[in-house]
């Protein structure tokens, strides 16, 4: 009896360092719901791994690796951040790949309370905040300012800009009636659908395509290889696609 | 190097206002603390120190709840023309909330420490209980509320939970320095950041140098 609060106490502290077959993946924010089907459909396929997933900003998941974050494997929102990652060494670059397309889409709340219907409205007076991504760390935010700069509307909407620490936070202010617009990705948009309202699709210079690649630094970087080629798989391209990814 | 300044100056509005909100919000609740009978005193006085130990996301998010525009009181403020979500208000209101229990704590001490006796000869003198209270009891213990004040003031300039969750994160106007800190790392801005840590950290010590010299304890030893 008095032996069991000290080895509770243990096992609690024990269960919370990661174990041999644990397989951390860092992916962005907007991969939240597919990557956590994903990863689900992984195990199911591979008993003896347990899939680790940690979603934030690409760039805030290069940091952490860069830093020595223990990751295996690493899924970026654009090209920019994985370039980073590329140039940091923090990355495999014979592993690095394309897995997914996705679009910028601005959105509204429910109700559309400043009537938006395309990015052209954004500079009038009824919309006092617009909510995207920091364009510095966020790239769904990158996507924004590069959108805006071809329209030459960016100064006009970064001046009522609410900078968000991710895509999904850009999404939840929205969805929140906080602002009267903001950008997001398709995907994102689908996940909020009673809540927000995608008022325009908004064309970007560069396609949104999403590379994947296996951490350099990760001590099972076979695992983390069969995850990438899962991702790739057609039964990981299935469920991507039920998130609204499109093929590479 | 400019791009501190900005932030910087909004950071010492922010905190400075806090610091007189909770001054004059902190002293009231301190002193009626302090004189009030009742076994509730303790209840009251658990509730009000919830914001020093409640994570400030548990406490950004229930500012949001309640003072968003969809919140509870959202349509009521709207009506009035009052917006705190992405204000610098609203970052105020976040680091007076924070830093309320330093102010109450150290002011509920402070009142008690003045000896009743005190207060009792200026009501003999014919003092009235408001004058009874600015000129007796709270020059004594201005020292304590004045060393709680520096304490929240500290508090209140690193404020970064609450504030990203109600003020938000908007450069120029609720881009406090804990906040701009934070943009700043995620960018691997990390010169720009380090600049801003030293600031932060300084003004803190400083801060607390003052309130450590103005604390009661250490008062009684010097004038021992």
């Amino acid at each position: 009896m008095r032996l069991r609060l000290p080895a509770a106490l243990f096992l609690l502290v024990a269960s919370g360092s990661a174990g041999a077959a644990d397989l951390v993946v860092s992916a962005a924010a907007s991969l939240t719901d597919a990557f956590r089907a994903v990863g689900a459909a992984y195990e199911a396929k591979h008993p003896e791994t347990h899939v680790v997933l940690n979603f934030a900003a690409s760039d805030v998941l290069l940091r952490q690796i860069a830093s020595g974050a223990p990751a295996d494997v690493f899924a970026s929102a654009d090209q920019t951040a994985m370039d980073k990652a590329a140039a940091a060494k923090a990355i495999d670059p014979a592993t690095r790949q394309d897995f997914a397309l996705n679009r910028l889409v601005l959105i509204v709340p429910r109700g559309n309370p400043a009537k938006v219907s395309g990015t052209g409205d954004l500079a009038g007076p009824g919309v006092k905040r617009v909510a995207y991504g920091d364009p510095a760390s966020v790239p769904a935010g990158r996507y924004t300012r590069a959108a805006l700069e071809q329209q030459n509307l960016w100064p006009a909407v970064a001046a009522k800009g609410v900078l968000a620490q991710n895509v999904r936070q850009a999404l939840d202010y929205v969805a929140r009636g906080e602002v009267e617009a903001g950008f997001v990705f398709a995907t994102d948009a689908t996940v909020a659908h009673d809540r927000v309202v995608v008022a325009a699709v908004v064309p970007t210079p560069t396609p949104i395509s999403y590379p994947i690649a296996v951490v350099a630094s990760s001590k099972q970087p076979k695992d983390a290889a069969a995850f990438e080629a899962f991702v790739q798989s057609p039964e990981g391209r299935r469920i991507l696609a039920g998130f609204g990814f499109q093929a590479p | 190097m400019d791009g501190i300044w900005v932030p910087l100056a909004l950071t010492l509005k922010v905190a400075l206002w806090a610091t007189a909100i909770n001054l004059v919000l902190g002293v009231a609740v301190a002193f009626g603390l302090a004189r009030w009978r009742s076994p509730a005193r303790e209840v009251v006085d658990s509730v009000l120190t919830l914001p020093l130990v409640l994570p400030p996301t548990v406490l950004g998010y229930y500012l949001l709840v309640l003072l968003g525009r969809r919140g509870v009181f959202g349509a009521w403020l709207d009506r009035l023309g009052i917006e705190l979500v992405f204000t610098w208000q609203g970052a105020v209101i976040a680091s007076t909330l924070v830093a309320f229990p330093l102010v109450q704590k150290a002011a509920r001490a402070a009142f008690e420490a003045v000896d009743p006796q005190l207060e009792d000869a200026a009501r003999v003198l014919g003092l009235r209980e408001m004058a009874v209270f600015f000129r007796v009891s709270l020059p004594l213990a201005a020292r304590g509320i004045t060393a709680g004040a520096l304490l929240a003031f500290a508090r209140a300039l690193g404020e970064f939970g609450a504030t990203l969750m109600i003020a938000g994160n908007l450069p120029g106007r609720t881009q406090t320095l804990s906040v701009a800190i934070y943009a700043a790392v995620q960018a691997g801005d990390d010169r720009t950041a380090g600049l801003m840590v030293a600031v932060v950290s300084a003004t803190c010590v400083v801060a607390l140098l003052l309130a450590g010299w103005l604390a009661p304890g250490r008062a009684r030893r010097v004038r021992s």
